[in-house]
């Protein structure tokens, strides 16, 4: 391996983003392509009886108002890759306030727009059930749609009896509200037909599973579906399942025999495409005086839509984290006339430690011990639920090392003060589960010395094309400015979802092997003796000496059925000030310290560290997206209505690192996904510095000022 | 002072990135952003929001940063525009440019265009000369990926980069 392994390699598509060369889905043409606007419901609930689209349709330059008695009708795509059950514009039904009912397609943006504003919907409003108030109201066991990854109700040990034999309990409940995704890129698709071929440019974290659904409501065969996703603009989980304005630009483009390009309005965004659904979670702990648990049981209900049961399932986090010898876990659902939720940076354990985490936090103080302490009490040296070994596991050096690097064994008992501020300190624990896709991918040598990778994965931004540069470098011992990366394409090696922090993994041993097969095939074709990482020159002069001009590895990383538990861990450390008059909290400084295993660039690792803390403390001070009961619509649909991070709100005292580890059982990599972790945690954390702050325990999400004054 | 004409579709001359563009039979709604976006397709300022709220579509009219989205095309008539694809000369990379890269201070990138030239702006106007002053002329341009603390980094040593230059 080369030092290239473990370098801080800037990123490789850095000079295309900083000029504007990257092209992102909208930024694409095509020959007499239309412009397409999509209408949205009126009402949450209902039918719509009809459409007048007349006065849009003399706008000049308008060519269609396509609704679902113009459009043709769909097959059923399987869920996953789609969202829903339910295919856009295929009947009069209409489940949520927001929902597609018609596209305008027109020659230029501006007529489309203004078009669209004249589409008159004569709606009968049925009645609707309105998102719900942060309640267990209506709580019920989900139905599988397609979301039903594991058991919603499940108990290791003896839940009922270790809780009434333990001495100290605590129970509570914890409420985060539905938060959209907001990635700056609105969600766009360019869809055009040739020849019963459809092409698409499309915003997404899974190519391949756009062209799966596409193929399935077209009825045509993978072969005449080819989907582009050359850069995405930030998704987050949103553009993770195909969304309804993929299937319509689709279906507009073939009514319409020309190109349809749309781009969401940032309104859209919050109608159209999901949000991380509301959870209500409750905890229930049972402990020892000494503060060994010996009993959690753990409740999420999340919302979702009337027509799919999306689980979030949050309770992981109490099958994974601590070793308690019972734990029982529960999901439920609410449904209601919105449109459906998602995964979310971050899901799972970032849910689920939002409660848990605070919980234990509870606890600590309830029984005056240190929360690092009693997390090392509870410490789980095998996976807590199913007892297997964990494929590596470094947790107790992160809490050491963030204790150490934050002074956090001189957190004072009172809070002290700086100025007007009451300067409060907290800590929880960070996890994420380890999800891993198969992989395929090529490593094309050209006897010019260059390299080319190739692969169907997704840029999102956490730095793709970078880490498998690296690691073609480190198995051809090639410098990174002969090494090219083509990725977001279905005419590429098939390569799963850009999601849940698993492309190193999956995409990374796909190509790490493709490369290694091009040398073990270079050394057998060429007959000579190529010593590891040979280097461009040895390389080459092998090719020619054997006459070959290109030569293609393949390789592939299918993950296999390991009897080690897999997880990612970490401890975040904080400190906020507290403004006891204006009730506003400000983050100063954190110390993050993380196991994940081997980092392959430490540069853009650090980087998704630091945004997943910054996401964290969005959802802990900031974020919430509110409905309007009586009208059933998301109240702001916008970025001014609903508060984000900016620049001021984040202090340069960020300090995040990761032990030293190597996972082996993981991946060829040795190493495990890191870009949701940075953001579990961080909202127990900040509730516990408030705690520290103000003695007050805010259990509802965000920690506004509202809550503390 | 002449009359104002109101008029469906106008005709414009201005300079983009330093070359004179002369567009005729402009719809009068178009923002100055769908005017560099969809005819003169330069994609690199983004609509992030198009109301002002993100600052993906930030670019210098008149040296001026301004949100490209709130700005009719027919209001930059004989001015001067200058996109992100405008700041490199000669193939060489603007000094905010290259501390952007040094500094990783993008993820996915669609910000970048704007939070670009908002820094460029910010150094220009004086806005750069400590961290906390950075953070509140920065905060213009939301960055989901959450690079604030690296966009720090790279408008501070980009403004040192500027106030001394490397020697010849």
């Amino acid at each position: 391996m080369s030092a290239l392994l473990a370098s801080s390699l800037p990123r490789q598509d850095g000079p295309a983003k900083v000029t504007g060369a990257a092209r992102y889905a909208a930024d694409h043409f095509a020959e007499d392509m239309l412009y397409g606007v999509v209408v949205g419901a009126p009402a949450p609930a209902g039918r719509l009886r009809g459409v007048d689209a007349a006065a849009a349709l003399e706008v000049p330059g308008v060519t269609h108002v396509l609704t679902h008695e113009q459009m043709p009708k769909l097959g059923a795509p399987p869920v996953p890759p789609a969202s829903s059950v339910r295919v856009p514009l295929q009947d009069d039904e209409i489940r949520y306030e927001g929902e597609p009912i018609a596209i305008v397609l027109a020659e230029t943006l501006e007529a489309a727009e203004y078009a669209a504003s004249l589409v008159e919907a004569d709606v009968e409003s049925g009645p609707f059930t309105p998102h719900p108030h942060g309640d267990r109201a209506d709580a019920e066991v989900p139905r599988e749609s397609g979301y039903l990854s594991g058991a919603t109700d499940a108990e290791h040990g003896d839940v009922a009896q270790a809780l009434a034999a333990a001495p100290v309990h605590h129970e509570a409940t914890y409420v985060q509200p539905s938060r959209h995704h907001n990635p700056m890129e609105p969600s766009a698709t360019l869809a055009e037909w040739r020849d019963g071929t459809l092409t698409m440019v499309d915003a997404t974290q899974w190519a391949y599973g756009v062209r799966a659904v596409m193929c399935a409501v077209f009825g045509i065969a993978p072969e005449r579906v080819r989907v582009r996703s050359p850069h995405t603009g930030g998704a987050f989980g949103c553009k993770g399942l195909v969304w309804p304005h993929q299937i319509i630009a689709a279906a507009a483009a073939q009514v319409a025999g020309r190109p349809v390009r749309i781009a969401l309005t940032r309104a859209q965004m919050y109608s159209i495409v999901p949000y991380q659904p509301q959870m209500v979670q409750t905890v229930t702990l049972a402990a020892s005086d000494d503060g060994r648990l010996v009993a959690i049981e753990h409740e999420s209900i999340n919302l979702t839509s009337v027509s799919d049961d999306f689980v979030e399932y949050a309770t992981m986090a109490s099958q994974t984290t601590y070793a308690a010898s019972a734990i029982r876990v529960r999901q439920r659902v609410q449904r209601a006339n919105v449109n459906l939720g998602t995964a979310m940076r971050a899901p799972l354990e970032g849910c689920g430690l939002w409660a848990l985490g605070s919980a234990v936090n509870e606890l600590a103080a309830q029984l005056q011990i240190d929360p690092v302490e009693l997390r090392l009490a509870n410490y789980a040296d095998v996976h807590p639920f199913t007892g297997q070994p964990w494929s590596s596991k470094k947790l107790r050096e992160c809490y050491e090392q963030g204790a150490q690097a934050f002074g956090w064994r001189r957190r004072p008992s009172e809070p002290e003060r700086d100025g007007r501020w009451l300067v409060g300190q907290g800590m929880a624990d960070c996890a994420m589960g380890t999800i891993r896709f198969a992989s395929t991918a090529q490593v094309r040598l050209h006897a010019d010395g260059r390299a080319v990778i190739r692969s169907g994965t997704q840029d999102i931004g956490t730095g793709i094309a970078t880490i498998l540069t690296q690691l073609v470098c480190g198995v051809l011992g090639f410098e990174p400015g002969v090494v090219s990366c083509e990725i977001g394409d279905t005419e590429l090696p098939e390569a799963g979802p850009t999601f849940g922090s698993s492309s190193t993994m999956g995409v990374g041993a796909a190509v790490m092997a493709a490369a290694q097969d091009a040398l073990a095939k270079l050394r057998e074709r060429s007959a000579q003796e190529l010593s590891d990482a040979p280097g461009a020159g040895a390389l080459t002069a092998a090719m020619r000496s054997a006459g070959i001009d290109e030569l293609i590895g393949v390789g592939s990383f299918t993950p296999q059925d390991s009897p080690y538990a897999m997880n990612t861990f970490g401890a975040i450390f904080l400190e906020i000030g507290f403004d006891p008059e204006l009730g506003i909290v400000r983050l100063r400084r954190a110390v993050g310290r993380y196991s994940v295993g081997r980092i392959v660039n430490p540069r853009t690792a650090t980087s998704q560290m630091l945004g997943g803390i910054v996401w964290g403390w969005g959802k802990a001070t900031m974020e919430a997206s509110r409905q309007d009961e009586r009208l059933g619509r998301w109240l702001s649909k916008n970025l001014a209505g609903v508060a984000l991070p900016v620049n001021a709100d984040i202090p340069s005292n960020i300090d995040v690192a990761f032990i030293d580890e190597v996972d082996e059982y993981a991946s060829p990599i040795g190493g495990k996904g890191l870009g949701e972790l940075g953001a579990t945690g961080v909202d127990a954390a900040v509730a516990d510095a408030v705690f520290h702050a103000t003695g007050r325990r805010i259990r509802e999400l965000p920690i506004t000022p509202d809550k503390l004054v | 002072m002449s009359a104002p004409q109101f008029a469906d579709h106008v005709d414009l001359r201005l300079r983009v990135n330093g070359v004179v563009r002369a567009l005729d039979r402009i719809d009068a709604r178009v923002s100055l952003l769908d005017l560099l976006r969809e005819h003169l397709e330069l994609t690199g300022a983004k609509k992030g929001c198009n109301h002002g709220e993100c600052g993906a579509c930030t670019v210098l009219l008149d040296g001026h940063r301004v949100n490209g989205c709130m700005v009719l095309a027919a209001a930059a008539d004989g001015r001067e525009v200058v996109t992100v694809e405008g700041l490199a000369s000669d193939g060489q990379l603007h000094a905010v440019q290259r501390a952007f890269i040094e500094h990783d201070a993008f993820q996915c990138g669609f910000c970048t265009p704007g939070q670009v030239i908002s820094a460029v702006a910010c150094i220009s106007e004086g806005h750069a000369t400590e961290e906390r002053e950075i953070r509140e002329w920065m905060s213009g341009n939301i960055c989901r990926c959450s690079s604030y603390p690296q966009i720090v980094e790279a408008v501070k040593a980009a403004a040192a980069a500027e106030n001394n230059p490397p020697p010849r």
